[in-house]
């Protein structure tokens, strides 16, 4: 944001000019920074429709709130932050880094970029409309069928909720899409795919995730439309239709939307950990290869997530096999990072904190993974509050925090100025520890017999101080939401102005100024290995001597 | 924490040209490859669902009721259509702008064919079987996979149009080649969809 | 653990629905499961964060230089290649584990026959209660139906007395869990789930519905009596008696038969022959209302509030204020006192 003198007379006609900038921009560094602010304000969101949950399950047989408008909060907190933050941001700071990265001006179809990210809005604001209309709907994120169908959802808030859906996951898709033909169509000259760095190889491969396992998401929300509007049959369990099969259908789906969820967030971390730990990634082609297998692996784990519906101890088994196997490319990603840190010199700087932050948090999230992956003993912890510990931890310890290093990574390059690194360390503290009160009770009430989307409880179920401790430790992350929008706001006039390359980084976005010209690049660079700033800096050593 | 001041070689001159892109496709190219990616996933689940409930209902029409030779007419209609559109871009890409325009209305005029043959198809099955979407299960997975499939072909039909007119006005040359072969591509995708739900809605099914 | 985790609760007395304190044998080999698991888990999470905590507190960068850079580690393809494969034979080691536990616990219910000392119940979920049709008992016919508290048999004196679930849903997905007794299976409208238990402690075992299924899924409360086999059999002769006829109530029955409780309303015995709301037959055999959410107090009072509004306790389930005047529901509240 350059600070220029402007003539008084201009000012206003700069705001609305400012405005209209924004509105009609298909600049992918502006389109980023929209999908972002979006999905922060959905953060907001999403995170006060968690308080207001939290509130009312303080204390057992609470009267805050009601069953119905408890049932609209989880359901919409669970959509918000999945639909309309989760992967908004992800696609933002993609958008905003990846062609930096490989030395282009812009995505393949900047058009479309920005088609992509209006739509993606436009499907949120379509889903928030059911607040106004007679209230949001109460189906849950997941929305399992027959609950669905008109019968037992008579407003109109599960349609708004699909078509919004429908909506937004067209604005996901195309983004998908563009990623896929930028990074394989676009790079600069020199850059083979085997030298692309990390975070490009994890946005080419979460966009193709994203192309496998939407569409099918898209099919079962038309196909409830259907039902709802048509008299269609597809869930009509009255009429034949099969409840299992929108479960099937939606796990499809859902299991690698968490894999798209994270695997960015793999990338983000996989640059931040080598440039704080002065060392090259290790075993970038094994790293490479893991997430390729994640990919692949995922899309074949979706019925773990139905391991109570009742099917064959052959079909279950499948699923606990394959579920396992994930684990071990996920694993090997993690270690590579202790590798890359260990025998380093590590710094640490508001990023690195966030990844230690991840490191420790996500490992965690996985471990409980691999309990759930155990069929048996997932009989007893599905639907309970322990799978809610679990993917929180893996969607806050794993993507939120590794977005939160990424955003503190990335901010000086697109601002030109440093975040404070006083209130970071505060927004960052404040949120470990509201994060791990928060959620690692929540196993502890799973594994006593507590089962989730329950608006209240009996208090005597033993339940009651582990649900005290949970609504203590949301209080607690609030400052931390509040330092960082007040870092933010704060750093934008006045943080330190940052240079070209503050973090003295070894990938092409840390070439241009901060921010960079509309343009990226003067002359579009040629590289010759994986870390062309590495190169430059030691022209006695290069990076393809080694690779 | 400065920025490194350093200046980048000028290698490769001020050229914008790429790394070379696997199997040498353009960005454009791929774009389009993983839109037909997603739609492939898109009608598998409507297949899919077809299949799961292929012979579910305990009452209502069948897919007896689908008649074969209109829809092997209609499907000839579609799939010679994918032959005129590789003609045609074929054409274009040598410069052959009159070869071009008829192959390439040929093919919208096949195409609409195979639409019209669908909604003659559809309005017998409504009038005289009665089957309609909320009719039963068939009604309901039949319906949706062929009705998406003639969506498509629509939405297909519209983009060819719109070029053949722009063609007609001297728009499109033999600078449009590569347009013109991403729009052969989603045709013939299309296509290729059309080939399997006929196999498994007229064929397999009945 | 539990004890420890349940004292934290404080307060009153806590009611164990933990899942490390089974009584059943699959919730037992749940239990031994989850304890290899944990304990496999747990020793990577100490590794690993050792190794974490390890190379952040040595690797530190100190005060000074730092022109110069740390040696450049590539990779290592032996490194790589054993860290795959230590992480592969822990799979290995638990999916072995894990398939060995699926083979016991998903057991396939067998037929009904005399002598089997078993147990089979046909369950189905109705939003937001629990419908149970007995259906034998040792090989004999019981054919009565009764809502919300399930009456089982202790396997006592050394002999087991499995109970076999049917599972069904009248509406939505529900799930039936009772911790201590077993995993929880789930209730999918247009099929039938099957799952099993047994338990030699006598007493009240808790659970609820555990997949969401409308506005009062918080509500769908579960009770599993465990009664010893003779109470039992006491329990089982009542159930299939119909209804008592008591002289006093006589004003209160033709009452609650002219009113529209006898659609959805079953009385064994009487014109009301509803199937859509719970058995009101042996009502006052249950120790709750309102499956599992207040009290059947003996002197009527909560039925009372229950008949005149349902709303203001249980807001959004599908029984209707009917609007009765004091004197026709105190009536009718009287008779149904006296289902015992």
């Amino acid at each position: 944001m350059a600070v220029a003198e402007q003539p008084r007379e201009l000012a206003s006609r700069n705001w609305t000019a400012a405005l209209h900038d924004w509105v009609t921009t298909v600049d992918h560094k502006k389109i980023g920074i929209l999908y972002v602010v979006m999905a922060v304000i959905f953060l907001v969101i999403g995170g006060c429709e968690a308080l207001l949950i939290r509130w009312q399950l303080l204390v057992p047989r609470n009267d805050f709130l009601g069953p119905d408008v408890f049932n609209q909060l989880f359901t919409m907190h669970g959509t918000t932050m999945v639909f309309f933050m989760g992967m908004p941001i992800l696609i933002g700071m993609g958008n905003y880094v990846v062609p930096l990265m490989i030395g282009t001006r812009d995505m393949a179809f900047p058009r479309l970029n920005a088609m992509g990210f209006w739509v993606t809005l436009f499907g949120g604001l379509l889903v928030y409309f059911s607040y106004a209309t007679g209230g949001a709907p109460a189906i849950g994120w997941f929305a399992y069928a027959p609950l669905t169908e008109r019968t037992f959802s008579r407003t109109a808030a599960t349609d708004l909720w699909a078509l919004g859906l429908i909506v937004s996951g067209i604005g996901t898709t195309t983004a998908a899409i563009n990623f896929i033909a930028t990074i394989l169509g676009m790079r600069a000259p020199g850059m083979t795919l085997r030298k692309i760095p990390f975070f490009t190889w994890t946005m080419l491969w979460t966009s193709v995730q994203i192309v496998i396992a939407l569409p099918p998401l898209t099919a079962i929300l038309i196909m409830i439309v259907f039902d709802r509007n048509l008299g269609a049959h597809f869930f009509d369990t009255q009429n034949g239709g099969s409840a299992l099969l929108w479960q099937h259908l939606f796990w499809f789906f859902g299991h690698p939307e968490v894999y798209i969820l994270i695997l960015p967030v793999f990338g983000m971390v996989s640059e931040i950990v080598p440039v704080f730990s002065r060392k090259v990634l290790f075993g970038y082609e094994f790293m490479a290869a893991a997430t390729a297998a994640i990919v692949f692996i995922s899309l074949g784990v979706w019925a773990h997530h139905m391991f109570a519906v009742g099917m064959s101890r052959t079909e279950d088994l499948f699923f606990v096999v394959s579920s396992l196997l994930v684990s071990i490319p996920t694993g090997i990603k993690f270690f590579n990072w202790l590798a890359t840190m260990y025998g380093g010199r590590i710094s640490f700087a508001s990023p690195m904190l966030f990844v230690a932050g991840f490191l420790s948090m996500f490992l965690i999230g996985g471990l409980t993974g691999i309990m759930l992956a155990a069929a048996p003993w997932d009989f007893q912890l599905t639907d309970s509050y322990f799978v809610v510990g679990h993917f929180h931890f893996v969607l806050i310890g794993g993507t939120l925090f590794g977005v939160f290093a990424g955003i503190h990574y990335w901010f000086p390059k697109v601002t030109g100025r440093m975040l404070s690194e006083r209130l970071a360390r505060w927004q960052f503290w404040l949120l470990y520890v509201g994060f791990n009160l928060t959620f690692v009770p929540m196993h502890v009430s799973g594994i006593l017999g507590m089962p989730r989307r329950i608006y209240t409880y009996d208090a005597d179920r033993g339940w009651d101080f582990w649900n005290q401790l949970t609504t203590v430790g949301a209080l607690v992350q609030v400052p931390s939401f509040v330092i960082f929008v007040v870092n933010v706001i704060w750093s934008l006039p006045r943080g330190e102005p940052a240079g070209d390359d503050p973090w003295n980084a070894w990938t092409l976005e840390w070439t241009t100024t901060s921010p960079p010209p509309s343009y990226n690049f003067e002359e579009i660079p040629t590289v010759r290995s994986r870390r062309p700033l590495w190169d430059l800096k030691h022209p006695d050593d290069p990076d393809w001597n080694y690779e | 924490m400065s920025g490194t001041g350093l200046a980048y070689p000028l290698e490769g001159g001020g050229a914008h040209s790429h790394s070379a892109s696997p199997a040498g496709l353009s960005a454009t190219e791929w774009g389009m490859l993983s839109f037909l990616l997603s739609e492939v996933a898109f009608f598998s689940t409507l297949i899919v669902t077809y299949l799961a409930y292929l012979g579910k209902d305990q009452s209502g029409p069948t897919p007896a009721v689908l008649s074969l030779p209109l829809v092997i007419g209609t499907t000839i209609c579609l799939l010679s259509s994918s032959g005129t559109v590789h003609l045609a871009e074929r054409a274009l890409h040598r410069g052959a702008v009159g070869t071009f325009v008829l192959c390439w209305g040929a093919t919208i005029l096949l195409g609409a064919i195979f639409i019209l043959g669908t909604g003659y198809e559809w309005y017998g099955l409504i009038v005289d079987h009665h089957l309609t979407i909320s009719t039963n299960l068939f009604g309901t997975t039949y319906y949706t996979l062929v009705g998406f499939h003639a969506f498509h072909v629509t939405a297909g039909l519209i983009v060819l149009t719109i070029v053949f007119i722009l063609t007609l006005r001297r728009q499109v040359t033999q600078h449009h080649a590569t347009a013109a072969k991403l729009t052969s591509w989603y045709w013939h995708f299309v296509d290729v969809v059309w080939v399997v739900v006929f196999t498994v809605v007229y064929l397999a099914g009945r | 653990m539990s004890p420890v985790l349940l004292l934290a609760a404080g307060g009153q007395a806590a009611q164990d629905l933990s899942t490390f304190d089974p009584v059943s044998p699959p919730a037992e080999s749940i239990r031994n499961l989850s304890l290899l698991v944990l304990a496999i888990t747990g020793f990577i999470f100490i590794v690993v964060e050792a190794v974490l905590i390890t190379s952040i507190v040595r690797f530190r960068q100190r005060h000074g230089n730092d022109a110069a850079e740390p040696p450049q580690v590539y990779g290592s393809q032996p490194i790589e290649i054993a860290w795959t494969v230590a992480p592969a034979l822990i799979v290995m080691v638990i999916v072995l584990v894990t398939t060995r536990t699926l083979w016991e616990v998903n057991v396939k219910p067998p037929e009904a026959k005399p002598g089997d000392n078993a147990l089979y119940v046909t369950v189905v979920g109705r939003q937001w209660w629990w419908e149970f049709d007995y259906g034998q008992y040792n090989g004999r016919s019981l054919g009565f139906v009764t809502a919300n508290e399930l009456h089982i048999p202790a396997s006592v004196e050394d002999v087991a007395r499995p109970v076999y679930l049917n599972l069904k849903s009248a509406d939505v997905c529900h799930s039936f869990w009772v911790p201590r007794l077993a995993g929880k299976t789930d209730l999918i409208p247009g099929r039938t789930n099957q799952m099993w238990f047994q338990t030699a402690e006598r007493g009240l075992f808790l659970g609820q519905c555990a997949e969401f299924c409308g506005p009062q899924h918080a509500n769908m409360l579960l009770r599993v009596v465990v009664d010893s086999p003779e109470d039992f059999r006491k329990w089982l002769e009542n159930q299939q008696k119909p209804a008592v006829e008591e002289a006093s109530a006589r004003d209160g029955k033709a009452a609650f038969l002219a009113q529209s409780c006898i659609n959805c309303h079953r009385v064994r015995g009487t014109r009301a022959a509803g199937n859509y709301a719970p058995d009101l037959t042996h009502l006052m055999s249950r120790q709750t209302l309102a499956s599992g959410m207040i009290p059947n107090d003996p002197d009527g009072k909560n039925l009372r509030d229950w008949i005149a509004n349902p709303q203001t306790i249980k807001p959004g389930c599908l029984m209707p204020a009917f609007g009765l005047s004091d004197r026709d529901r105190d009536r009718i509240v009287d008779y149904l006192r006296t289902l015992r």
